[in-house]
């Protein structure tokens, strides 16, 4: 490792511009021209749209164009799909409602799209929005999945009967009969995964600019992956061809998963831009943000475990109902089967699984991926039930995971998963040294002599990361591949440019990824920039999340970096009159090894630009392109243990020590993977204690500002110690397993394991509200 | 319509704005100062923190009419010449951001929260302080180790010069 290579603890190069306030997000961008939209938006759950009247908001000063969903549909714009097909056990598709961008004729949440103002200026935009007359015949809405399919429920989509998406199953159910038909112990349980907004704190916007002379689009906007978003608005909405449309992703201020999606107002600003010959920008506030972006979690889960007499697992059989809100979102589908019941094999050996999944419509905001996507429900549910099995069997929670471990690898799991690599064990002794496990018991007596209720709990996570396989997710549904592109541009005088289809909103690629070029060629990294986020700029790439930027985007890089070394070694070994075999690349010169004959790095690059003196037949130049499709997923896996003290008067829990033992394989800079997991514990942890987004019986969503979803502020958390292991991955040229969600997926087992270990009482939901805490407290007798 | 004139990182401005334009507005739109972020509407998430009069004041929650004749800080005003701030440059060393777009008002209440405690800060007093503001990426861990380093380096360096 140099000072800057391969596992360097550098300072980013992107913070200069957003620490000193030079950012460019979507909403600093300006184009000659632009106006401003605001949408209508429909202030019912469910309801028919009886009629539209525009024309008092048409007559408001500065107003350019007010347009509907009808005008929309007759100018051919699609509706929005789901792209990932999902077959019910019986064979039959995925039962998907149509949603237009627009809504036309119904509405199905309280923020469905209706109308777009397009006017001077935002506040005027939002003056004439007010004029607006829509007449609705309000219907029945429902709003709990595991209402929705009850007898006489109002129907959500004509498609879909009883709002039944799809009813879907992994693993065996006769196996895992046959297992519980065996077992000396079964554990029951029923969860709640609350449903989560995922809140980055830039809100979504998108600025869409028709260049009529060009008959050319351009798209800003707040994406983690520009180039599906080109894709889809281009084969699935009829907004432009690919050539004809620019999407492009500058700094993005967070995403978490809410960003992968294309959401109405991208398309419909594209499409107000053409319609009103103006460039037109929208800008979510926070309320829309949270009516709007997709929202995350949404799990009711009952989950059975069968034992044998020693305490091993025999089974597991899960029935969840996942609630994907009003529409089907881009990858809403897939976040409840297969990235989530695929990981229902936890750390643990289980010879039979079977789960059943049913997705159902509800009269509420679409649900998709969010941080972990489907791995923290699994998480959840395994996590919970090993502590709570421990607690019931009478045995130490540390030593029933432990008996249970899959410790031979590779491992096959009844659930499709091939985990490839790990050390459970490893983890689970660094995170019990760490937090001094063995001494809680006098930590308790003490916090017991102050009147506090102290409690600890463990989980041991596994997520399967590295998004995706190509072949194998497309025989699973996916509509797209999963690979990713890299190109690798030396310049003539040996700078370098790496243009990838990562997208970089807050991950530190433009500085890990850097250091992966100085690690191979010795270049500063001052001479190396990242470029991403633009669809003119970088050839097709498939984006960031999943925690896949490491394990995929630069793998990608990495067989970029082998094509332009070979070329390098080539032109080097013609210039030195040696054997291009012998040449080695040391401190940015290529060298004959074991001599002092050598030719510098930028000097052997303007030799392949002058062309002057080239081993024959060589094309000049120096630039390649890599596309990497992973062999696997990888399988990032830890243990985390929180200790709680909870106030029993009040039913405040406060965080006294949080330990995080991870193993990521390999890591390129270890400080920036510690920011991932601070920030992933975070938000666990937020999920756990404070947050979730909550509808009233009529649809209306309680907690749409931060006066009223509570988001994890600096005194909610503590700071975190973390460790990590490392199990490198067998499956791609870095051995990287990726860190991005691990957080997110680990913690919230972990923090209601320790307060309900503090309480004696397992029935808590998430959020643990001091209201809930305390009444829990007091129903256990504490 | 109201007329204000303010003086914004050193240099004096003045507008004829609507009414109702936030003094967030005002910086971002009139004079493209686009550090300065709005992340809620509720003067919840302190994104948009600038320094006025000295003072950290959330930017979204003030009439740009009522700045008028006040002195302003804005993120894009808080070094001076080329040399970061020790606040920045802290945030950058203990990677104290990942997105950015909480980062300006961040680091204005920081830099503010600073020179309010010149005896120094420790962490619990930080993450107290830090209520107005949010942070979805960071868990505010290196937030807070970063305030803490500057809040040192700035005593030495008072310290220093006294």
């Amino acid at each position: 490792m140099g000072i800057e290579g391969i596992g360097a603890r550098v300072a980013r190069k992107e913070d200069k511009r957003f620490i000193t306030g030079a950012g460019r997000y979507v909403d600093d961008m300006v184009v000659p021209g632009m106006k401003h939209a605001a949408f209508v938006r429909s202030p019912h759950a469910h309801a028919e749209i009886t009629s539209i009247d525009v024309s008092a908001a048409q007559e408001m000063p500065g107003v350019y164009g007010v347009l509907t969903g009808k005008q929309l549909k007759a100018d051919g714009i699609g509706n929005i799909i789901c792209g990932w097909m999902i077959h019910s056990k019986d064979g039959s598709p995925m039962k998907m409602g149509a949603w237009s961008p627009l809504a036309v004729d119904r509405v199905r949440y309280v923020g469905d799209a209706v109308v777009i103002v397009v006017a001077d200026t935002k506040g005027q935009a939002r003056d004439a929005a007010e004029k607006v007359e829509i007449s609705y015949k309000e219907l029945p809405a429902v709003i709990d999945a595991s209402k929705a399919m009850d007898a006489g429920a109002p129907q959500i989509h004509p498609e879909a009967e009883n709002n039944l998406i799809f009813d879907w199953d992994l693993g065996n159910a006769d196996e895992t009969a046959a297992a519980f038909s065996q077992a000396a112990h079964v554990v029951k349980l029923d969860i709640i995964n609350n449903r989560l907004v995922p809140n980055a704190m830039e809100p979504r916007a998108a600025l869409g600019h028709y260049d009529k002379a060009e008959d050319h689009y351009t798209c800003w906007t707040t994406s983690q992956n520009p180039h599906v978003a080109r894709l889809v608005m281009s084969a699935f909405y009829n907004v432009a061809p690919e050539n004809k449309l620019r999407v492009i992703a500058p700094d993005v201020g967070g995403g978490f998963g809410s960003k992968i999606y294309i959401y109405p107002e991208e398309i419909v600003c594209l499409w107000a831009s053409k319609k009103t010959g103006v460039p037109v920008k929208w800008v979510a506030d926070r309320t829309e943000s949270f009516l709007t972006d997709a929202h995350g979690r949404d799990h009711h889960t009952h989950a059975e475990m069968a034992f044998d007499k020693d305490h091993k697992i025999l089974g597991l059989k899960v029935e969840t109902k996942a609630n994907l809100g009003a529409y089907m979102s881009l990858f809403s589908s897939a976040t409840p089967t297969y990235l989530y019941a695929t990981l229902l094999s936890g750390q643990y050996n289980i010879p039979a699984i079977h789960a059943n999944v049913k997705a159902i419509y509800t009269n509420t905001a679409p649900v998709d991926a969010y941080r972990g996507a489907g791995r923290p429900e699994a998480t959840f549910v395994m996590e919970r039930m090993l502590e709570v099995a421990a607690r019931q069997l009478g045995v130490s929670p540390v030593d029933l995971r432990r008996k249970n471990f899959v410790t031979v690898f590779p491992h096959q799991t009844p659930v499709i998963m091939c985990y490839d690599a790990g050390d459970y064990a490893a983890s689970l002794d660094a995170a019990l040294k760490a937090s001094d496990y063995a001494g809680f018991p006098q930590r308790k007596e003490a916090a017991a002599r102050e009147g506090k209720l102290r409690g600890i709990g463990l989980s041991c996570y596994i997520e399967a990361c590295g998004i995706a396989p190509s072949a194998a997710v497309g025989s699973l549904g996916a509509g797209v591949g999963l690979w990713e592109s890299a190109e690798v541009r030396v310049n003539a005088v040996g700078t370098i440019e790496v243009l990838t289809g990562s997208h970089s909103h807050g991950q530190g690629h433009e500085t890990t990824f850097a250091q992966l070029v100085n690690e191979r060629f010795g270049v500063p990294l001052d001479s190396v920039s990242i470029v991403h986020g633009d669809t003119d700029k970088v050839q097709m790439g498939m984006g960031t999340y999943g925690s896949r930027s490491g394990a995929v985007g630069m793998s990608a890089i990495v067989k970029a970096l082998d094509k332009v070394e070979a070329k390098a070694k080539k032109i080097a070994a013609h210039l030195l009159e040696a054997d291009e075999g012998d040449i080695v690349i040391e401190n940015g010169t290529l060298k004959v090894a074991g001599t002092d004959k050598n030719v510098p790095w930028f000097q052997m690059a303007l030799a392949a630009y002058t062309a002057h003196n080239l081993p024959g037949g060589m094309e000049p130049g120096l630039k390649e392109t890599a596309f990497y499709d992973p062999s696997n997923f990888t399988f990032p896996a830890g243990c985390y243990v929180c200790e709680v003290e909870i106030d029993p008067d009040t039913g405040v829990t406060k965080i006294v020590q949080f330990v995080a033992a991870d193993d990521f394989g390999n890591i390129i800079n270890p400080m920036i993977v510690e920011g991932q997991v601070h920030g992933g514990i975070a938000q666990g942890v937020g999920q756990a204690l404070l947050e979730g987004a909550f509808y009233d019986d009529t649809g209306q969503l309680l907690t749409a500002s931060y006066m009223d979803y509570t988001m994890p502020r600096a005194s909610d958390l503590p700071s975190f110690q973390l460790s990590t292991s490392n199990t490198p991955c067998p499956g791609n040229p870095l051995g990287m397993k990726g860190c991005g969600e691990a957080g997110a997926i680990g913690s919230p087992p972990a923090v209601i394991n320790a307060i309900t270990d503090a309480l004696g009482h397992e029935n808590l939901t998430m959020p643990a509200t001091p209201q809930k805490v305390w009444a829990a407290a007091r129903a256990a007798g504490r | 319509m109201s007329d204000v004139s303010m003086t914004v990182n050193g240099k004096r401005v003045s507008a004829a704005v609507e009414d109702r334009t936030l003094l967030v507005h005002f910086l971002r739109e009139n004079l493209g100062l686009t550090g300065t972020h709005v992340g809620c509407d509720t003067s919840q998430c302190g994104a948009c923190v600038v320094h006025v009069d000295g003072k950290a004041v959330k930017s979204c929650t003030m009439i740009a009419a009522q700045a008028s004749g006040s002195t302003i800080v804005t993120i894009e005003g808080l070094a001076e010449g080329a040399d970061l701030h020790p606040v920045q440059a802290a945030f950058k060393q203990h990677h104290g951001l990942q997105c950015g777009f909480c980062t300006p008002g961040m680091i204005m209440a920081a830099t503010d929260m600073i020179a309010r405690h010149p005896e120094g800060l420790d962490e619990a007093t930080v993450r107290h302080e830090l209520e107005g503001n949010i942070c979805r990426c960071t868990g505010y861990h290196n937030i807070v180790k970063a305030i803490l380093a500057a809040s040192e380096t700035m005593s030495k360096g008072a310290a220093k010069a006294a």
